[in-house]
């Protein structure tokens, strides 16, 4: 088993094929996207596979030590040219191969026109503990 | 026959347990450890073999699983001198000390999130693990968050009469704050709350606010199921479906409500309940009550002067007077409030301005706290932008 990180950006990834925000969308195709989202998560947990799944609040701060007796330093909200990460799911399956299917499962949420996104999700392995057995 | 065990009526029982304990000279973090087990085992036992009196088994368990770990710990030479003073098997006294393990757990050195995990293990009967599930912690964390809190009031003198208010913020938040699980926390909050009324003499000063918390809890529980789509998607207060409003539990509110009125002192809770119960009295949104919400939110902000409430009142005043005299009242406030833009965008939207509105309402959406508003938020948005020629 191998545990992943999928990481959906705000900012910060290629641009989708399907790119237009939320807002212009109908309620209808929010809702089908949400149930698609929703979904999608309960598969994974029906699959054994799902591990942790959360939203993140588009704005946050950087924050950094400023030397001793000193408060730190903030320095936000992010820039506009930030990356930013807006959620993040792990999960935990046999291949890498599988977590490449189920990340284009994800990018294949239903969005403007009902139709696919094609968003870019970026996919992170786990450094994971090192195996008993190593020769 | 064995029966699932009535785990409403054991942790009922789980606050006069433990106070017996400490009355009996257990310290409080040891007697709450051995009352923990005494449920834990009695969740294994009663359904093959439910005592008949469940409370005086609780106490003989618990006290027995205090002197076992007493004993144990052999280096604890004072303690074990308590074993040779067990109190002789009896009837339990009749009068509790719920009362003062409320103040104990939500004493002012404990952080509010300690002191909701403390109120609801020790005098709620929830185990660590339950606890974890409701607020999405590992089990390991919580049962550190616990102890810890534990040896913060481990020098608290137990007999001493501690502040309600701080009780009552505690309550507050467990019912307002729940997240998941398999328990329900806001329902857990209405039993603790209405134990805690029943545990005070009704003469006691703060007894006034306990009912009006209480009467706010039963007032907005009766709305519950109304309040999401079976999506899962919020539903406003105005497009509630009020014939599934819980008809008894909005009745038992206004009339604990009622009651607390009557003593005369006012108080922050009594008035949010006052305003709850305006809505729930109202057989349509547009039956509502304004006029009479506003004055409740005039009395609300003398009683806090919280900037929260004025942003409500901002929402009635714009149901009362017109969404102008609303956007008026919303103007004299700080626009970085959480939910400002949110008021704003609806506020523009009843004036008829459709396009400040979807503004607003997507720039809400990108600011709001949770994934339920944000939706919200965001389908206001694309209503809006839907209905507009582009």
């Amino acid at each position: 088993m191998a545990k992943y990180l999928l990481l959906k950006h705000y900012r910060g990834a290629p641009a989708a094929v399907n790119d237009v925000p939320m807002d212009q969308w109908t309620t209808d195709e929010i809702s089908a996207h949400i149930q698609y989202m929703n979904d999608f998560a309960a598969r994974l947990e029906g699959t054994g596979e799902f591990v942790d799944g959360q939203a993140l609040a588009a704005e946050g701060t950087f924050v950094r030590y400023d030397g001793e007796g000193r408060p730190p330093i903030t320095d936000g909200p992010f820039a506009e040219t930030k990356d930013l990460i807006a959620g993040w799911m792990v999960i935990d399956v046999d291949s890498y191969e599988r977590a490449v299917e189920l990340a284009g499962d994800l990018s294949a949420a239903p969005g403007a026109g009902g139709k696919p996104i094609h968003e870019w999700l970026e996919l992170r392995p786990f450094l994971t503990e090192p195996p008993t057995i190593t020769e | 026959m064995t029966a699932a065990v009535n785990e409403v009526l054991l942790r009922s029982l789980t606050p006069s347990v433990l106070a017996i304990l400490v009355r009996r000279g257990a310290n409080f973090a040891a007697a709450e450890d051995a009352v923990q087990d005494a449920l834990v085992e009695a969740l294994r036992v009663w359904p093959a073999d439910q005592p008949r009196d469940p409370k005086g088994w609780l106490v003989t368990m618990a006290w027995r699983r205090f002197l076992d770990a007493t004993r144990a710990d052999a280096a604890r030479r004072r303690r074990e001198d308590l074993v040779d003073e067990e109190p002789a098997p009896g009837p339990t006294p009749v009068v509790d000390d719920t009362l003062l393990l409320y103040f104990l757990c939500a004493h002012p050195s404990l952080t509010p999130s300690s002191a909701v995990a403390l109120t609801l293990r020790a005098v709620g009967g929830l185990t660590t693990r339950q606890i974890a599930q409701a607020y999405l912690v590992p089990e390991a964390t919580m049962a550190q968050r616990i102890s810890r809190a534990k040896r913060t009031v481990s020098g608290v003198r137990f007999d001493q009469p501690g502040d309600v208010a701080t009780v009552l913020r505690v309550l507050y938040l467990v019912f307002n704050e729940g997240y998941s699980g398999d328990v329900d926390l806001a329902a857990e909050a209405i039993r603790l709350t209405r134990q805690l009324a029943a545990a005070m003499d009704p003469r006691h000063i703060g007894y006034s606010e306990v009912a009006g918390l209480l009467a706010l809890m039963l007032l907005h529980h009766a709305r519950r199921a109304t309040r999401t789509g079976p999506d899962g998607s919020l539903v406003p207060l105005a497009e509630q479906d009020r014939g599934r409003w819980d008809t008894e539990m909005i009745a038992a509110g206004v009339e604990t409500l009622q009651a607390a009125l009557a003593r005369d002192r006012l108080g922050e809770f009594q008035a949010q309940a006052a305003i709850a119960a305006l809505h729930a009295d109202a057989p349509t949104a547009e039956e509502t009550d304004w006029v009479q919400i506003v004055e409740w939110y005039d009395e609300l902000a003398r009683l806090t002067d919280s900037p929260v409430v004025r942003l409500n009142r901002a929402v009635a005043v714009g149901q009362a007077d017109g969404p102008r005299a609303g956007l008026a009242a919303l103007a004299a406030l700080d626009d970085a409030l959480p939910r400002h833009t949110a008021v704003a965008a609806y506020l523009h939207e009843r004036d008829g301005d459709l396009a400040t509105a979807a503004r607003l309402y997507a720039e809400a959406a990108h600011k709001a706290p949770n994934l339920a508003e944000r939706d919200h938020l965001t389908r206001q948005a694309a209503r809006l932008n839907a209905r507009r020629p582009r």
